[in-house]
């Protein structure tokens, strides 16, 4: 089938894609690094100047750069933890046979089609405002003082905003797993016997080993960079509070200004989803064959 | 095991999978709830959860004063227009792809995955500096272009493996029929791929109508879509939740009814075909 004239013809066609994702992924990226060695004010743009690797070791030893990678892990360790044994516990209970079960899978999917900024503005304030918000009315009602969330628990504010916006998503995934659980296999290990326990150890979560680690490496992808949801609510504070680390390279580019340092950042956040990429790249690959 | 299951298992199982769904679903329900108060039942306490005034006046409000059409308009036209754009780039990719994979097929694939690991703020300094220059801020032009490319790898991806899908032998069967290249790609081909397409379409509007790191970065006024938009509900000058939440509502309501319809093309979407 494939002559030299498909060969070409295929050739041409893929052409455009390839060559567009070249240039949108090699020009900034080289860019990137070009500005990470000069020190470059927007402030001050007529006096360039090459610094080296000064603007990583400025970088580096910054307190305010470690408390982001701190905060950058935290976040994204927090709310993998919170959507993916969560989304477990979902997707077994959308998985029973219950009355209404494609109304329920459209609520428990809705949070993830929500823009951002709009899921963290409503929680700040409808749901978490200390004053008039719903869980201080729950927390009153209750006898207890409301809790003052963006002052008191900044990051854990956060980490439940998008723990929310992400548990759809990682349920949504996990259930569509658990759907292809063979009939037979169920009745086979109820036939032996089987309790849930041993079931959900031996039968389910080999099953869906896979799409939990598929689950895990997409949504740390996208948790690396969480920003809309910090810009919307807390601007990276109370001090440094919530700045993670794509938080802290907008506030250095845009805010201060300073090319070099947030350049030498982006290289430094590049780097930390490239390890993860590169093991996300290497199991869908290994799916590709079929 | 759900044929052993009692009635009384089942109507327990049925409730908690009611509350939990109800649960994570209640901050969208109340945020629709709260655009109907006005500003003083909305911050009410204790909260007023059905027995209020019901009014409309957020909503014209919303329009009034901050001019959500235009908003609404932005967004439209950078969702649509970008991956339709996209489409027409993503479409003859995955087709050759799919059709007729060469030896670095896969290689070419992996690698478009690839692309998609680049966080933003990567290519945020070079690209805003690159913007500025060329009088590309806040332009839905420039924009959309970023749009388009941040998308590109997932339509590549997801067209190709709904076009593996399609049968080859259905090919050579019309090609035995003595059909030409041109009425074999419009009356075989094409009948079969418009469902992968229209899926694909789908998902890409989705993602795109809710980025909010480059809309927010590369925006201020004129190309500001609707999470620009709502994100100038953030300024701390006195309580605004009823409008708040009628804008939220108006921003996230078109999206939410679309999404409802594609969350199969979802799973295949975001995880690029490793859970189907």
């Amino acid at each position: 089938m494939a002559t030299q004239q498909t060969t070409t013809a295929g050739r041409a066609l893929v052409a455009p894609s390839v060559i567009l994702l070249f240039v949108w992924m090699i020009v900034p990226l080289v860019m990137t690094l070009y500005f990470s060695s000069l020190r470059y004010s927007l402030l001050d743009p007529d006096n360039v100047s090459f610094v080296g690797l000064q603007n990583y070791t400025a970088f580096l030893t910054d307190p305010d750069f470690l408390t982001a990678l701190y905060n950058t892990l935290v976040l994204v360790a927090s709310v993998l933890v919170i959507s993916v044994v969560g989304g477990i516990l979902v997707a077994l209970l959308m998985d029973q046979p219950v009355f209404g079960q494609n109304v329920l899978r459209l609520m428990v999917i809705s949070p993830f089609f929500v823009i951002p900024t709009v899921s963290a503005l409503v929680w700040k304030n409808l749901l978490m405002n200390p004053d008039s918000g719903l869980f201080a009315w729950i927390a009153r009602s209750l006898g207890f003082d409301p809790i003052v969330w963006f002052t008191n628990w900044p990051m854990l504010s956060v980490i439940i905003i998008v723990s929310w916006e992400w548990l759809p998503f990682a349920s949504l995934i996990l259930l569509t797993a658990l759907q292809s659980l063979d009939e037979e296999q169920k009745e086979a290990a109820s036939l032996d016997g089987a309790g849930p326990i041993s079931y959900f150890g031996y039968i389910v979560l080999p099953h869906i080993a896979r799409a939990i680690t598929v689950v895990i490496l997409i949504e740390t992808i996208f948790l690396l960079s969480v920003f809309a949801e910090i810009y919307v609510t807390t601007s990276g504070g109370p001090g440094n509070a919530t700045t993670n680390i794509p938080f802290l390279v907008y506030k250095q580019a845009l805010l201060n200004f300073d090319i070099g340092g947030a350049s030498a950042g982006g290289i430094i956040a590049v780097i930390l989803a490239n390890i993860v990429a590169f093991f996300l790249v290497r199991i869908i690959g290994r799916n590709l064959e079929g | 095991m759900a044929l052993k299951q009692s009635t009384g298992k089942r109507i327990g199982v049925t409730v908690v999978a009611w509350v939990v769904a109800f649960l994570i679903f209640f901050p969208i329900l109340w945020t629709f709830i709260t655009s109907f108060k006005s500003e003083i039942d909305a911050i009410a306490m204790p909260p007023k959860f059905l027995f209020f005034n019901w009014t409309l006046e957020n909503y014209f409000e919303v329009q009034e004063r901050s001019n959500y059409l235009k908003f609404a308009y932005n967004s439209i036209v950078l969702s649509i227009g970008a991956n339709v754009v996209g489409l027409l780039i993503a479409v003859p990719a995955a087709w050759s792809m799919a059709f007729a994979p060469g030896k670095r097929t896969k290689d070419l694939l992996m690698w478009m995955l690839s692309t998609k690991m680049m966080p933003a703020v990567g290519a945020l300094v070079p690209i805003y500096l690159i913007f500025r220059n060329l009088h590309l801020l806040d332009s839905l032009f420039g924009v959309g272009v970023v749009l388009m490319l941040i998308n590109l790898p997932l339509l590549v991806w997801m067209l190709y493996t709904y076009f593996k899908e399609i049968p080859v032998d259905i090919l050579e069967a019309a090609r035995m029929d003595g059909a030409s290249l041109l009425n074999e790609i419009l009356y075989v081909l094409t009948p079969m791929a418009v469902p992968g397409i229209a899926s694909t379409m789908l998902l890409a509007v989705i993602l795109s109508w809710n980025e909010a790191f480059w809309t927010l970065n590369l925006t201020t006024t004129n190309a500001a879509p609707l999470p620009a938009f709502i994100a100038s509900y953030s300024a701390p000058e006195g309580f605004f939740w009823a409008k708040l939440s009628a804008a939220s509502t108006l921003a996230i309501a078109p999206i939410l009814i679309l999404g409802w319809f594609s969350q199969k093309q979802l799973v295949r979407g975001l995880t690029f075909g490793a859970v189907k």
